[in-house]
This record gives structure tokens, C-alpha cells and sequence, in this order.
């Protein structure tokens, strides 16, 4: 068998030292090019979570592993994208994927020919050379997510990534991920606060408890892909909406 | 901006500086004011006409020396602060001192560089690098920590290390704030280059002012104080274009954070 992705063993994390408890004894895994959505109310640690997972922090107990090796505490296992399009406002839109690439150790000049290459593809290239504030938030969350997809490590963290943009800006990137993954797919960890957003992008979600979180559920997607935008039309979907909601009560 | 409303910010005082000045010239030729006390415009750019060549030798000194101080002051200003913000321990020890040495007047430390040094060009170096690295270094130290928690986030997140956080979001981010400390530093290198001059020297504006304070030649005071606002403000532009051309990621739309 394959390692995981990502496993976590028995994540618990405190802050105040030992008063209060965040995050309590989370264990769950992603595959390998599996996407895998965490959905919780706010203030259950996810951005912790994250922060966990990325090294940032260091759990109170617990392990982090990556693709099979321990990484508890330690950094540049994971590729990242943030909610805020975090694109570095002096650097222009190829520079900024370079970046990226350049830190996960890729070597400068095949950074820059995989970041033109699929600027092109998503019809971006004209906007290769220009600095990130011409373009539109939802570009720019592209741009960040072309970075993150581009990035050699072999897990990849969403945080809200669609969070700040506005309903239909956010269906439309939604679309987007979803056939730009189902043809390059990575292992993904998203964290999000919409149902939707969830059952319409991810093999599984993980329903989190609000603090300290614990795991409600983890509920398997049922639909096939690719999936249709219009998947939302489905009864089992609603069905599952529905659960999912009652969960998060 | 666009061309008319540039016209329009420019104008009023434009309209008020002639006021004055023909204010000025008035009370002189109505003999409301001696004229060795308060020489009138006209005979001040009489004074500038005549004395030209002498003047010029005289400014050509102060602006090698204002630039060259100003270069220095800067390199030395970005280089303390890089190391300051790369060790932090440094910084600890070091802050608290750059601070009081500010408040040390510079005219006291003038006398002390002669004492020392002599009345070559080291001194006056010297005094001028002091007073121009610290607006360099203190912008510096703020650019550097004052960095987007976003992106900073971002980076940790992918794995950056200190290194790879310095060079490609601190310094980048300290750029702004380095123009915004030069500016600073560019207004007081003139300045400083004349009163170095003063403390002793045989050429440059600050001599030819102690020399025509000593006659009493004031309209040839008023000459050189004119030429020294001049350069003060032409590298004080020269530091501002050079901005413009080098930071040109900034949105164009106005307000907002600079």
C-alpha cells in the first residue's frame, strides 16, 4: 500500500499552556490525489490546523505525517493557498508562480517555462508580465491556485480559498478548480465554510466540532466524476446538504 | 495626476511666492528696510550674475560633498539596517543607541571630527553620513518588519526559510520605505554639507557664507542660501523620479495606503 498523502495521528493542540483546548485528538488521512474538504463552524481551529500541518506550529501531542514521513513541526511538505490571493504586489503574475517554485526547490528556469506554459492554458498569458493588482480578485485566486497546483509538494492545503470573492465570482472559480483538478489531480485539503463548496468539489468532508474540535463525521461523496455543475439538481444532494448542516448545529 | 490638475496644485503658491517677493521689493525700495540688512530680490540676482563663476566653484564643492555624503549615509544606513533586522540581538543592543545618537546636535560634533581628523574632507564626510543614515536606516528597519502577515504566512506556509523570507518579501517590501527614508535623508544632505562647511573649510557654500557674513556682504548671503534651497530641492527630485521609475508595481488609482 501507498502512503497517505497526509495522516494525522491524534492531533491535539492547546494554547494558554493547557487551558484552553483547540483541537482534540483529530485523526484522519488524504489519499494520494484524493480531495479531501474540512467544513466546521468558525473558531474550530482549522486555521490551526493548518498551521499544524504546515510546520508552522508544533502540535501538544499528536504526529503529522507526509507521504510517509514524519513532518510534525517541520516546513516545505506542503503547497498553499491562501483565502487573500497573497500574490507579492512587486512581482509580476509569471514572477509570483516562480516564486513558488523557486522556494519548493525547482530551478529557475524550468519555473518560468511551467509558469508560461500554463498561464497559457488558463488564458492568462497576456497577463504574464503585468503586476497582480490589474487583475480582477477572481484572476488573482486563479493565479494563486495555478501557483499552489504548480508547487512539487505533494499535498496541497486550500484555505477558504474562495472566501473573499463574491457569490457568483465564487461559482465560477468552483468550476473552474473542479475541471482543472479532475484533470491534474492533486491531494487537496480544503478547508471551507460552504456546503456546497464541499460536496461539489471533494471525495470526502470531514465535519469538524466547534472548539475543541473534534471530528462529527466523515462523509464519502457519493457522485462521479467529472461532476456536473448542476449537481446541486440531485436529491442525494440536498440529502446530504441537509445532514451535513444539522451536523454543524 | 493629469497636466491641469497638476496647474491647479502648483498655482496658488506660485501666485503667493510673487507676492512676497514683490512685497518684498517694494519695502526694500520704499526704504521701509535697509538694504544690508534685507538686500532687495533684484539685487540679489544682481549679486548671483556677478559673482557666478565664484558661486558655481563654490556649489560645485558642496554638491560633491552633499552626494557623496548622501551615498555613503545611505549604503551605511541600508547595510546597518539590514543587520540589525538579520540579528536580532544586534538590534536589541544597537536601537536604543542609534536613537540617542540623533539627539546629539550635529554642530557639536563637527568641532570634535576636526579635532580628530583634521580640515581635510573626512570630517565634513563624516558629518554628512551621519546625519543621512539614520533616516535611511530607521525606514529600512520599518520596511523590513512591516511586511504583509499574509504574505509572510503564505511563505512560511510553502516551506521559506529565513534567508528566502529576507530576500524575497522583506527587502522587496523595504523598498518603498527606503524611498520614503532617502527623501528624508536627500532634504538634510545639503543642509548638512553647508554647516560641515562652516565648521571650517576653504571652499563650498558654507565657506562662502561665513566669508560674506564676515563683510557684512548679505545679498551675497542671500545669493547662496538661494542656491542652497535649489540643490536641497533638486536632489530631493532627483530622489523622487528615481522612485517613480524604479517602483512602478504600485496600483496607479490614488489614496490609500502609499
Amino acid at each position: 500500500m501507498t502512503a497517505s498523502a497526509l495522516e494525522l495521528k491524534g492531533i491535539r493542540k492547546d494554547f494558554d499552556s493547557g487551558r484552553k483546548n483547540v483541537l482534540n485528538g483529530l485523526s484522519f488521512t488524504v489519499a494520494e490525489n484524493e480531495f479531501v474538504s474540512i467544513i466546521g463552524p468558525s473558531g474550530s481551529g482549522k486555521t490551526t490546523l493548518f498551521q499544524l500541518i504546515g510546520g508552522l506550529e508544533k502540535p501538544t501531542a499528536g504526529e503529522v505525517w507526509i507521504s510517509g514521513k514524519l513532518t510534525t513541526g517541520s516546513r516545505g511538505h506542503v503547497s498553499y493557498m491562501p483565502q487573500q490571493a497573497s500574490l507579492m504586489p512587486w512581482r509580476s503574475v509569471s514572477a509570483n508562480i516562480e516564486l513558488a517554485l523557486e522556494v519548493a526547490g525547482v530551478n529557475r528556469k524550468e519555473a518560468s517555462r511551467q509558469a508560461r506554459e500554463w498561464l497559457d492554458r488558463i488564458d492568462l498569458l497576456e497577463y504574464a508580465d503585468s503586476y497582480p493588482h490589474v487583475l480582477s480578485g477572481g484572476m488573482q485566486q486563479r493565479v494563486s491556485f495555478l501557483r499552489a497546483l504548480l508547487s512539487p509538494q505533494p499535498l496541497m492545503l486550500l484555505d477558504e480559498p474562495f472566501g473573499a470573492l463574491d457569490a457568483l465570482t465564487r461559482q465560477q472559480m468552483q468550476q473552474w478548480l473542479m475541471a482543472i483538478w479532475e484533470q491534474n489531480r492533486r491531494s487537496v485539503l480544503l478547508v471551507t465554510h460552504s456546503i456546497e463548496e464541499a460536496l461539489l468539489l471533494s471525495d470526502r468532508i470531514i465535519v469538524l466540532s466547534s472548539a475543541p474540535a473534534v471530528i462529527l463525521e466523515e462523509i464519502t461523496v457519493p457522485f462521479d466524476r467529472p461532476r456536473s455543475p448542476q449537481l446541486w439538481r440531485e436529491p442525494r444532494f440536498n440529502e446530504l446538504k441537509q445532514r451535513i448542516h444539522e451536523l454543524l448545529q | 495626476m493629469g497636466n491641469k490638475g497638476w496647474h491647479n496644485a502648483v498655482w496658488p503658491s506660485v501666485l503667493l511666492i510673487l507676492v512676497i517677493l514683490t512685497v518684498w521689493q517694494l519695502s526694500v525700495d520704499g526704504g521701509l528696510v535697509p538694504e544690508w540688512q534685507l538686500p532687495s530680490p533684484t539685487s540679489i540676482l544682481q549679486e548671483m550674475i556677478q559673482g557666478w563663476p565664484r558661486l558655481m566653484l563654490n556649489t560645485s564643492a558642496t554638491i560633491k560633498l552633499a552626494l557623496i555624503g548622501f551615498a555613503g549615509g545611505a549604503l551605511a544606513g541600508f547595510i546597518i539596517a539590514a543587520i540589525l533586522h538579520l540579528i536580532p540581538f544586534v538590534r536589541k543592543a544597537v536601537y536604543p543607541l542609534l536613537v540617542v545618537s540623533q539627539n546629539v546636535p550635529v554642530i557639536a560634533i563637527g568641532p570634535i571630527l576636526t579635532i580628530w581628523l583634521g580640515y581635510g574632507v573626512l570630517p565634513k564626510l563624516i558629518l554628512v553620513w551621519i546625519v543621512c543614515f539614520f533616516p535611511v536606516s530607521v525606514a529600512m528597519l520599518n520596511g523590513f518588519k512591516d511586511t504583509d502577515p499574509n504574505l509572510r504566512n503564505y511563505m512560511q506556509m510553502i516551506g521559506a526559510g529565513k534567508w528566502q523570507l529576507f530576500s524575497r518579501l522583506e527587502l522587496p517590501n523595504a523598498v518603498t520605505h527606503l524611498f520614503s527614508g532617502l527623501k528624508i535623508a536627500a532634504s538634510y544632505a545639503v543642509l548638512s554639507a553647508v554647516v560641515a562647511e562652516w565648521l571650517g573649510a576653504d571652499k563650498g557654500l558654507g565657506h562662502y557664507m561665513i566669508l560674506s557674513s564676515k563683510g557684512y556682504e548679505t545679498a551675497r548671503m542671500f545669493a547662496a542660501v538661494f542656491l542652497i534651497v535649489l540643490l536641497s530641492l533638486a536632489v530631493f527630485g532627483a530622489v523622487a523620479l528615481i522612485e517613480r521609475l524604479v517602483i512602478r508595481w504600485r496600483p496607479a488609482k490614488g489614496g490609500g495606503r502609499a
